[in-house]
């Protein structure tokens, strides 16, 4: 994998999870206890032995920053190559969106690495996916360009980009923003291909007018290269709405997708290191099918919730599918059901905070009950 | 390059005979504490927060692991371009080599390297207690006093006294006379085993000591006494936090059962953290039958059973059923279904089996060695 660069592209629509992603994009959202939802995709690029990342930076990058340094948590503060940081183009004279622009106008760092392969993926995926395999994939089928999907289970109205093979494995027709139903192969924003062919695909798309990547550079082109697709068995869940950001955490309480996204001994999931101390469980605790993340001082009663860094349960506090994030409180008898609490938040003594089941209530970063 | 004012040492090359089967791999500061650390984090993350950047590391007994574990030293934030953590076993010379002799030795052959850092002063550190300390308090007063030598003391109660190296001292702290378990003891003043020396008084000592056929080569027995019997400005410094020599199976037990107190006498939460390695692991799982209870666990971990008044740490599973109580469970160690643990430390990777048991009682804790099976 010396051979391939890694490319993460933060492009993520926030609109539909709004108050989580107001001042962060979404790809840095905390996810699962400890971990900020772009650790899935760079760790898997960092186990599949990529040495050198770029990170397509968003609009509201400072999150980002934060979380990834120098890259050192990741193995990826090297004397050579290691992780880069791709501004975004925040002046345009042709006002154009979408993210097309961003690979257009840093074509010059893309062309100028070493590596013969670019492996690009999105950063708002849960999953851990071994890219060895993409590789050895995209050799086998002879392609020009392959990508991964995986097979949902159930409907849904999504905003999804959706494709079709044959039974070789060749891409026959790609949609965005489709209907899901059971079987549908949906696309996991990888894309792996040779550097000169992504150069071309983005100079070629954006010169016509492109903006978006997969409908300009990779829809359209569809007839024009052999375009291969290859199925991810496993878990996967794209955070494109609160929905499936709750969701999701939610799948973290069931102890297969746990093993399987997390204990795997060659394909662990790297995160910024906190040093926080081991959880203290004291007298009164009370703590069923939960995720407790370091720092937390827990005297109340939890269940079916995911709790991050740091977090203080009062005595008689009782959180019930939840979502409680870094160094948030919840108070003596103060009641949490069906919520996420953003950073920070605190929960004062007795007060009552209820969203619907499967719609979750949210509170703001730092906001006080 | 910068100079440097005081460079630590922490001597970590212990056997640790009394901790039994858990140093039988392994030496006495890469034992695990705490649900996450390991002992030599205590001091690492105290050299690191008082701003001692440069630490050798003296090791000897089974090093592998610890070695393994400093690395660069970067999980205490001590790899900056002038500082780092400098691994120091006993090397060969043209005239052949030589062990560790004492404590004193093991600077003593060493004198090159801190000649090449060239501090001012020396710290000297063990590696086998668990407690916070701002150095940098000690260094100053140690400068205030324009001391030869500072040594960290600690009031223990005048019963425990005669197990200790005691420090009679007079009003200004100034020390007059050691005394080494003194049946009759004059002062409950401990020596901690923490020295702080102005290295070109400490250089002269350890070069008149080598050479000496008879002496063991110790600090508490032959330097610290000479140092006095020449009439040294030799000072105390008096500690008043939480001091644990975690030397013994009931030592380490009890220092990690303190954790779990209501109020613990000292606070792993504060702003002197203590660093120590992070495993890329996620959250820890208590499962829908779980129940865990005036306890510490650690990422990773996977509890569907009961566990109360413990110390568990990173990857550990205890299966449906099982109950742990009044213990210490080292990473990654399995405990299947229905198994029970009652006052004990289990080692790395063990593996209790489906309803087998293991108990112990307070004062006679039962020990599992690293890797073990124990079957029902």
């Amino acid at each position: 994998m010396k051979t391939v660069m890694g490319l993460i592209n933060l492009h993520e629509d926030g609109s539909l999870i709004r108050e989580l992603a107001e001042k962060r994009a979404v790809e840095s959202i905390p996810f699962g206890g400890r971990l900020r939802i772009i650790d899935f995709t760079l760790s898997g690029m960092v186990n599949a032995g990529i040495l050198n990342v770029g990170v397509m930076l968003p609009d509201q990058d400072r999150s980002i920053l934060d979380h990834l340094r120098s890259g050192k948590d990741w193995d990826l503060a090297r004397r050579r190559d290691g992780m880069y940081y791709i501004p975004a183009v925040k002046v345009d004279k042709e006002a154009r969106s979408g993210d097309l622009k961003n690979f257009y106008y840093n074509l010059d760092f893309i062309e100028h690495s070493k590596q013969k392969y670019v492996l690009l993926t999105s950063g708002s995926f849960i999953y851990n996916v071994d890219f060895n395999k993409t590789l050895a994939f995209h050799h086998e089928h002879e392609a020009e360009i392959t990508l991964a999907y995986y097979t949902a289970k159930e409907e849904s109205t999504g905003r999804n980009a959706v494709l079709k093979t044959d039974d070789g494995g060749r891409v026959t027709d790609i949609a965005e923003k489709s209907v899901v139903y059971d079987g549908t192969k949906i696309c996991m924003g990888i894309y792996f291909m040779e550097k000169h062919l992504f150069v071309n695909l983005v100079r070629h798309a954006y010169e016509r007018g492109g903006q978006d990547f997969l409908v300009d550079a990779i829809m359209r082109r569809l007839n024009d290269y052999k375009i291969c697709a290859y199925e991810h068995q496993g878990y996967v869940a794209h955070i494109a709405t609160t929905g499936a950001y709750y969701q999701a955490n939610m799948d973290m309480l069931k102890p297969e997708v746990w093993g399987e996204l997390f204990l795997n001994p060659q394909r662990p999931i790297y995160t910024k290191a906190y040093d926080s101390v081991p959880v203290q469980y004291k007298e009164t605790a009370k703590v069923k099918n939960s995720l407790i993340a370091n720092g937390c001082i827990i005297q109340g009663e939890v269940e079916n919730s995911v709790l991050f860094r740091g977090v203080k349960i009062g005595k008689g506090a009782k959180i019930k599918n939840s979502i409680i994030m870094q160094k948030s409180e919840v108070k003596e008898g103060a009641v949490v059901e069906n919520s996420i609490c953003d950073k920070n938040v605190t929960i004062s003594e007795g007060k009552w905070l209820k969203g619907a089941e499967n719609y979750p209530y949210i509170l703001e970063k730092g906001a006080v009950i | 390059m910068r100079k440097t004012e005081c460079l630590g040492m922490i001597l970590a090359g212990g056997q640790g005979s009394r901790l039994g089967a858990l140093t039988k791999k392994i030496a006495k500061p890469a034992v695990p504490f705490g649900g996450k650390y390991r002992i030599i984090d205590f001091p690492l993350s105290n050299c690191s927060n008082s701003g001692i950047t440069k630490v050798g590391v003296l090791t000897q007994y089974r090093p592998l692991e610890l070695h393994n574990y400093l690395a660069s030293g970067s999980s205490w934030d001590l790899d900056s371009r002038d500082g780092g953590v400098f691994i120091l076993p006993p090397y060969a010379r043209e005239k052949g080599a030589d062990w560790y002799r004492g404590t004193a030795d093991a600077i003593y052959q060493n004198l090159n390297f801190i000649d090449m850092i060239d501090p001012e002063y020396v710290l000297i550190l063990s590696g086998d207690h668990i407690y916070t300390m701002d150095y940098s308090w000690m260094l100053q007063a140690h400068k205030m006093n324009n001391a030869e030598a500072t040594i960290g003391v600690f009031e223990v109660p005048w019963e425990e006294a005669p197990r200790f190296g005691i420090m009679n001292t007079d009003d200004t702290g100034r020390i007059h006379e050691f005394e080494e378990k003194p049946p009759q003891p004059k002062s409950n003043l401990a020596s901690m085993g923490i020295y702080i020396f102005t290295k070109s008084f400490l250089k002269k000592y350890l070069e008149d000591d080598a050479v000496l056929e008879d002496s063991s080569h110790d600090f508490g027995k032959d330097i610290i006494p000479k140092m006095l019997n020449d009439g040294a400005r030799l000072f105390s410094y008096s500690f008043d936090g939480y001091w644990k020599d975690v030397g013994t199976i009931e030592s380490l037990w009890q220092a990690n059962m303190d954790l779990l107190q209501d109020e613990p006498p000292f606070e792993l939460q504060g702003d002197w953290k203590i660093y120590s390695s992070n495993p890329s692991l996620p959250p820890h799982y208590v499962g829908p039958e779980g129940s865990v209870k005036k306890s510490m666990v650690s990422e990773g971990a996977m509890i569907l059973g009961e566990v109360e008044n413990c110390v568990i740490f990173p990857g550990v599973r205890v299966g449906k059923g099982a109950k742990v109580t009044n213990s210490v469970i080292f990473p990654y160690t399995m405990i299947d279904d229905n198994a029970s643990i009652d006052y004990a430390i289990v080692a790395h990777r063990c593996h209790i089996c489906d309803g087998a048991k293991v108990a112990g009682s307070m004062g006679a804790i039962a020990v599992v060695a690293e890797e073990e099976t124990v079957s029902a």
